[in-house]
């Protein structure tokens, strides 16, 4: 990355590991939940995101000395919502069968934190060109952590990924009866379907986080 | 910063930046609203042909394959031959059934209601195909249900705003949908429609007759508005369904 200097990599780098949106700083939880259970809406909502984040960062940084403060934080919740359905609008008009997938993320990505977490916190401080790596880096934790839980969600829980039935097939034939492993009496786990699964998959992630890395374990 | 927290420059800047968002949101939707409506027609007209079996569905992988939007408009002028209003028993005259709102229909009471009606012929066998909306979980619901003339589904086709991606969503995949076809909405002389049903132990779906379907794991309350759009759509059709055979 000879592009970037050092501190403009960090930015980019540390939301990836050290500074995950969703296992260190929490951010963005509820649309893991909502949609991981397919690998396919984990990675368009990952896309969406990126798009949001970045543009929507620097905006905010360019504004960031003419935003009132007493008022930030609806401007930056206007910011996002235009963003949004600027690119549903856009997309319903040249893309509309790609649009219909993203519909049900269009409100999630509004009300999702890690945006306006990453306004408040970074966009209002730094230079357009900062926050937009900060907004690329953020987003890319958020997605990599988002495809893992949708990876297993899927897995575990319909025996597909992106929709291919790569564990075999549970219903099969009628004749020769299930394919794969389903035909030595693997089950699919319906549970994983359900939202709660879905922080004991990123719970896990913490674990595995922090036991690989000592220094975030908090001391309390 | 000092300049930016006074009162007046507060409101100042709330106007300005509505106004702003404002015009460059109106500007958009103005704009692109001509080929939005083109692509929610094609869409329609798709749907449409595929609850009567006109679809690109050949190959085994299990997809939804629509007619393609740039053919569908020709398909939709030879397949779909006639189509009707009817309103309180009756079909109304000059009446363009492919523009009646579904979603402000809903509302209505069921003597005001319009109730459209795409007959459609293919291969010589007429169909008769049925709009519906309902609710699902999160959100609205909708889709078309294709009847031959002894009631028997011929293919069905649903559609959503906003269930859940992995559960309810999945009313719109072919595995749930190509359940429907064959199935029978008469009980005997009775109307009975079609249950999404949780515990009919027939997964494959080979009881055409037991006016039930497969649910889908994890999603109640999408199978249960299903199964209510249904019911409440396909009684009102029947006694003019049955006339026109």
């Amino acid at each position: 990355m000879g592009l970037l200097s050092k501190k403009d990599q960090k930015l980019i780098l540390d939301p990836l590991a050290d500074d995950n949106p969703i296992t260190i700083q929490v951010l963005g939880i509820c649309s893991a939940l909502a949609i991981t259970a397919q690998l396919k809406a984990s990675i368009v909502m990952s896309i969406s995101v990126l798009f949001v984040l970045g543009v929507g960062n620097v905006v905010i940084s360019l504004m960031r000395n003419i935003i009132p403060s007493k008022i930030r934080i609806i401007v930056q919740l206007i910011v996002v919502a235009t963003l949004v359905i600027i690119v549903d609008q856009v997309l319903k008009a040249y893309a509309y069968s790609l649009s219909k997938e993203l519909s049900v993320f269009v409100g999630l990505i509004i009300t999702n934190c890690i945006i306006m977490g990453r306004f408040e916190a970074f966009a209002l401080g730094n230079g357009p060109w900062r926050s937009f790596l900060d907004g690329i880096g953020n987003a890319l934790g958020y997605g990599v952590i988002l495809i893992i839980v949708g990876f297993f969600r899927e897995l575990l829980g319909s025996g597909t990924l992106l929709g291919f039935k790569v564990l075999g097939d549970p219903i099969g034939d009628p004749v020769t009866g299930p394919t794969g492993l389903y035909s030595i009496g693997y089950e699919n786990n319906g549970f994983m379907l359900l939202s709660p699964m879905a922080l004991i998959v990123v719970g896990l992630i913490i674990w595995v986080q922090r036991s690989r890395n000592k220094a975030l374990i908090e001391e309390n | 910063m000092a300049k930016t927290d006074g009162n007046a420059y507060t409101v100042i800047f709330a106007t300005v930046m509505v106004i702003v968002v404002g015009g460059i949101l109106a500007g958009l939707a103005q704009g692109l609203k001509p080929a939005i409506k083109e692509n929610e027609r094609f869409e329609k007209q798709q749907n449409i042909l595929y609850a009567m079996g006109v679809h690109e569905n050949g190959d085994d992988t299990g997809a939804v394959n629509f007619i393609p939007t740039d053919k569908v408009e020709e398909a939709y002028t030879s397949f779909i031959k006639e189509s009707f209003v009817f309103q309180n028993g009756k079909a109304l005259d000059g009446e363009d059934a492919f523009k009646v709102d579904m979603k402000k229909q809903s509302k209505l009471s069921k003597s005001e209601r319009k109730l459209p009606l795409f007959v459609g012929e293919r291969d010589g066998k007429k169909f008769y195909v049925i709009p519906m909306y309902g609710k699902g979980l999160w959100d609205a619901i909708w889709g078309y249900v294709a009847l031959d003339e002894n009631l028997i589904v011929q293919g069905a086709f649903f559609d959503h705003k906003g269930e859940t991606p992995g559960l309810g969503a999945n009313i719109k995949e072919r595995y749930f949908m190509d359940d429907f076809i064959g199935e029978q909405i008469m009980n005997g002389n009775k109307y009975a429609g079609i249950t999404v049903a949780k515990g009919n132990n027939d997964p494959i779906n080979n009881t055409k007759d037991d006016n039930e379907v497969d649910a889908l794991a994890g999603a109640t309350i999408t199978g249960d508005g299903v199964s209510a759009m249904i019911k409440s759509t396909l009684k009102s059709y029947i006694p003019h369904i049955q006339k026109m055979k």
